[in-house]
């Protein structure tokens, strides 16, 4: 027992040496002569970066868990809007395929399909799909189909079209993008997928075509891409 | 008053007489693009006004430390580690919000602004009058954001703070008004030129206050010299 108290007494004695050389080291006067000297200038630096570095990670880590969940959050209500609750008993984000998806140029390499699933069978899948060629910039997308390869819904995620022009492809907006429920490769030939001023059956909006005719084309795209695989997703 | 007069300057210069946006006209880029609500110019300016009080706290307490020579890095990476912490802690906690300002947030590192206050106040005053001076900028900051972010959503809209719930959670549910009912809307001032139009006038605006006040002071001060101190 004596050794330890004398232990604790030789940690506090160190303690505050080490208190008083770091208190005349931080005195102004002290810091002024040491300012301009390189290795102290380097040194200061590097400090701060590790500081800096220190704050960052602990933050990250901190944050990491809860900026998931809402990410988890948001695709769970933008898959939801999509196919309705009513189609499925399985969870979607826990049932998923990931299909190559280079060729079909719906804005990622490898395209996550997440499986609606009734009593087993699968009933609809649902997938991220975006616009490359939006008026401004990429318009991101997630489009629901039911197993006979009709579209069950199509909502735009994200977008940075022109606000009260191309912006009336938001469902808060306007109702166009509803027109895409029921639709199929069956019920329309490949050309009458197209704004109408393209000769197809979708309405354009005054003083915008680039936004609406962009949209249609990708989830005309979106829908083949899904015929091209219906059987393996179908079937698993 | 309870504060003396060196804070009590520096609360008109930080709120009014040096506003960053209205007299220094720093951090235009920020503001044009957020500003097309009330609402994106409070959370804006919120996250500006934390940004601001952590690095001129963090800048004041080093001060010493810093040498000149390479004080420009120093504050730099201190500025963008907050702004990324911020920027962080936003995404985990109002994330609705984050996804309006997402783009934006990154930005204030950009802001000279901040950059600024650390160089010219931070750096050399002790931590309280910097910590003060951080807290009145950023508040005029934040203030001149509202004032236009509501000009403009009340021109292109007709509704003024539109989505504050998302902000500021569903008691302020009250405070989102729709002031022109059936407005048909008006393009232009939602698009970043309405924005330098809009920030045009309120600096006239304010710009003709000043000239008034100062012509008031010229005259009381006038006066106070030509009638003797007996008939006073």
């Amino acid at each position: 027992m004596k050794s330890d108290s004398d232990h604790i007494k030789w940690l506090i004695e160190e303690a505050v040496t080490y208190k008083e050389f770091l208190k005349h080291w931080l005195e102004p006067s002290n810091l002024e002569r040491l300012r301009p000297r390189l290795a102290f200038q380097t040194g200061v630096l590097a400090g701060f970066a590790l500081i800096a570095s220190f704050l960052l990670g602990v933050t990250h880590c901190s944050t990491h868990d809860a900026i998931q969940q809402r990410l988890d959050e948001d695709l769970q209500k933008s898959l939801a809007e999509v196919v309705p609750s009513t189609l499925h008993d399985n969870d979607l984000l826990q049932d998923t395929v990931t299909v190559p998806s280079t060729e079909d140029n719906l804005g990622a390499n490898e395209t996550t399909v997440y499986i609606a699933r009734k009593a087993g069978q699968v009933s609809a899948v649902c997938f991220k799909l975006a616009a490359p060629d939006g008026y401004s910039g990429i318009i991101n997308m997630v489009i629901g189909i039911n197993r006979d390869g009709e579209i069950l819904g199509v909502r735009v995620i994200n977008h940075a079209e022109t606000p009260g022009l191309g912006d009336k492809i938001e469902i808060a907006k306007s109702g166009w993008i509803l027109d895409f429920n029921g639709r199929s490769l069956l019920g329309l030939t490949d050309a009458q997928w197209a704004v109408k001023k393209d000769g197809g059956v979708f309405d354009q909006f005054a003083g915008a075509t680039i936004t609406p005719r962009a949209v249609v084309k990708t989830v005309h795209r979106g829908l083949q891409f899904f015929n091209r695989h219906r059987n393996e997703l179908i079937g698993s | 008053m309870f504060i003396s007069e060196s804070y009590r300057k520096i609360m008109r210069d930080g709120i009014w007489d040096n506003n960053i946006v209205f007299s220094q006209y720093l951090a235009l880029c920020p503001l044009l693009a957020v500003t097309v609500t009330a609402t994106n110019g409070l959370g804006m300016g919120l996250a500006t006004l934390a940004v601001l009080i952590s690095t001129n706290a963090i800048v004041s307490v080093t001060r010493h430390l810093i040498p000149s020579e390479v004080r420009i890095p120093i504050f730099v990476l201190l500025i963008a580690a907050v702004v990324t912490v911020v920027d962080m802690l936003m995404d985990a906690w109002l994330h609705e919000l984050h996804k309006v300002l997402g783009l934006f947030i990154p930005l204030i590192v950009t802001n000279c602004a901040i950059l600024g206050r650390a160089e010219s106040f931070a750096s050399r005053q002790p931590v309280a009058p910097s910590l003060w001076d951080g807290l009145m900028m950023g508040l005029g900051f934040t203030m001149a954001l509202v004032v236009l972010g509501a000009a403009r959503e009340i021109a292109s809209a007709g509704t003024l703070f539109a989505n504050a719930s998302l902000l500021l959670g569903d008691r302020f549910k009250f405070i989102e008004l729709t002031l022109i009912p059936d407005y048909k809307g008006f393009l232009l001032m939602a698009l970043p030129p309405g924005g330098f139009i809009m920030l045009a006038f309120i600096i006239t605006g304010k710009r003709l206050l000043d000239r008034k006040r100062v012509a008031n002071k010229a005259q009381a001060a006038l006066l106070s010299e030509a009638i003797p101190e007996e008939i006073r």
